[in-house]
């Protein structure tokens, strides 16, 4: 129930309604609960409507850290778990 | 995708799986809680557990807003799809979950009973404007997550002045369930659950924000990460709660930086204050009665109130006797210590709300974990 996805908001409509994005697949949402969102934004989406902004420079900074755990020491293990890319 | 793909590298998965393999303390266990039945799923899902040392346990907890719903409550959402003159507006997670004398509302629906899934509250106030005629009630069940939207169909309703909308508000709180964990026999006394420290559910707390668990870590001494739900995320917290219980810290920490701030989302919180408060007692499936733990509507809004409006009586009900699920809700059992697990109970069949729920800790077990049901360490105990 509480599963809820980062989407971009494409467009802004009326009645703090938006067009967003996920994987090339568009829905409408309702941005009542959150203020201040612009198009290109990326909300965290629960049925039918954000529930916050998500901090992109945030998201950004946790994959960057991944990608360098990943590089310095996946590779490692990558002996362990052939046939697994 | 890229906030959704980029938390999933099996490369990154590896590297923190060998730290954590690395640090973790041979002399103790670690059993952590995911509260969120959304993280049980994932956990299973990307096969988290076979990934983590021996000593490390993941305990499922009862946020699956599904399971915890008492029988008694989903029996008084039957009789109100039961009235000629109803739609029963649904979250299609409600539909197939077992009620008393072997009803759901699936198949009250299909004796002819209008019910209708819907995917957000909003839809159901767009069913009472299409239908003047009828009376629209929304069966709003969730956490924190859920709440400000059914909040919002409430507000919006009364500036539209619909006569003929309404909410059965089933609305619980994720702080007072933990709290009903840390306090329960089986944690305090009989030491059958043992709970060093809590995954928290991030998207509950981009509501509610991060200060309502700063509780648990002052009071109870149970560190609290607020983890993401990709398995990186999962992975990510994990190693911080294993860091902090080996360094003796409870404290809260966030790893959902991305979406999860301390206050959570004031407009929000703000919105669902004005609407709705907190019910003295609510009866949670598997908890038993948590005081203040659910939410009901304001006397502002009791116009809105379908328990108001119709009515409702709440009728005693007979638990089937052979199924686990309070007891897996509370996480003293596993799915799999329960006798009719995956032979009489089985996803197509569900007995009880575990096996049903997308979040329910026996559906997680059946999807993922049917044919290796033991773990290895256990298997060679025995």
């Amino acid at each position: 129930m509480c599963l809820a996805v980062p989407a971009r908001v494409e467009a802004l409509h009326d009645f703090d309604q938006a067009t967003v994005e996920v994987g090339g697949v568009q829905s409408k949402v309702s941005l009542a609960l959150i203020d201040g969102v612009e198009v290109g934004d990326y909300v965290i989406v629960h049925v039918g409507h954000a529930i916050t902004r998500m901090d992109v420079d945030e998201a950004e900074k946790s994959l960057a850290l991944f990608r360098e755990l990943a590089e310095t020491l996946g590779e490692s293990t990558d002996a362990l778990h052939t046939g697994v890319s | 995708m890229r906030y959704i793909q980029g938390f999933r590298d099996g490369r990154a998965a590896r590297a923190l799986t060998a730290l954590i393999a690395e640090e973790v303390r041979d002399d103790r266990d670690y059993h952590l809680m995911e509260f969120c039945g959304g993280h049980t799923h994932a956990v299973f899902r990307h096969g988290i557990p076979d990934l983590l040392p021996d000593n490390v346990e993941l305990v499922h907890g009862p946020g699956c807003p599904v399971c915890v719903l008492p029988v008694a409550r989903l029996d008084m959402a039957i009789d109100l799809a039961g009235r000629e003159d109803v739609i029963l507006a649904s979250y299609g997670d409600m539909l197939r979950v077992p009620a008393s004398r072997r009803n759901s509302l699936l198949k009250a629906r299909a004796q002819g009973k209008d019910v209708r899934i819907v995917q957000s509250a909003a839809e159901a106030v767009m069913l009472a404007k299409e239908n003047p005629d009828r009376q629209v009630v929304m069966f709003a069940i969730g956490f924190e997550t859920t709440t400000p939207p059914t909040a919002l169909a409430i507000k919006q309703a009364a500036e539209l002045d619909l006569a003929n909308f309404s909410v059965f508000c089933n609305h619980v709180l994720t702080p007072s369930a933990i709290q009903s964990i840390l306090d329960s026999p089986e944690v305090r006394e009989l030491g059958q659950v043992r709970v060093d420290g809590f995954l928290g559910p991030s998207h509950v707390s981009t509501i509610i924000g991060s200060r309502p668990y700063e509780f648990f870590a002052e009071e109870y001494q149970r560190p609290v990460v607020i983890a993401g739900f990709e398995p990186l995320d999962v992975l990510a917290s994990i190693r911080m709660l294993i860091a902090q219980l080996n360094e003796g810290r409870a404290e809260i920490e966030n790893q959902f930086q991305r979406g999860v701030q301390r206050d959570g989302n004031a407009k929000a919180k703000q919105l669902v204050a004005e609407v709705l408060e907190l019910r003295p007692e609510f009866s949670w499936r598997g908890l038993g009665e948590v005081p203040y733990s659910g939410l009901r509507i304001k006397r502002d809004f009791a116009r809105f109130d379908a328990e108001n409006r119709f009515d409702l009586a709440e009728r005693a009900v007979r638990e089937n006797k052979a199924c686990q699920c309070p007891a897996v809700i509370r996480g003293v059992k596993k799915p799999t210590d329960c006798e009719i697990f995956g032979t009489v109970c089985t996803p197509r069949n569900p007995i009880g709300s575990c096996m049903v729920s997308d979040e329910g800790a026996c559906a997680a077990y059946y999807r993922y974990r049917r044919y290796t049901t033991e773990r290895p360490r256990e298997a060679a105990e025995a």
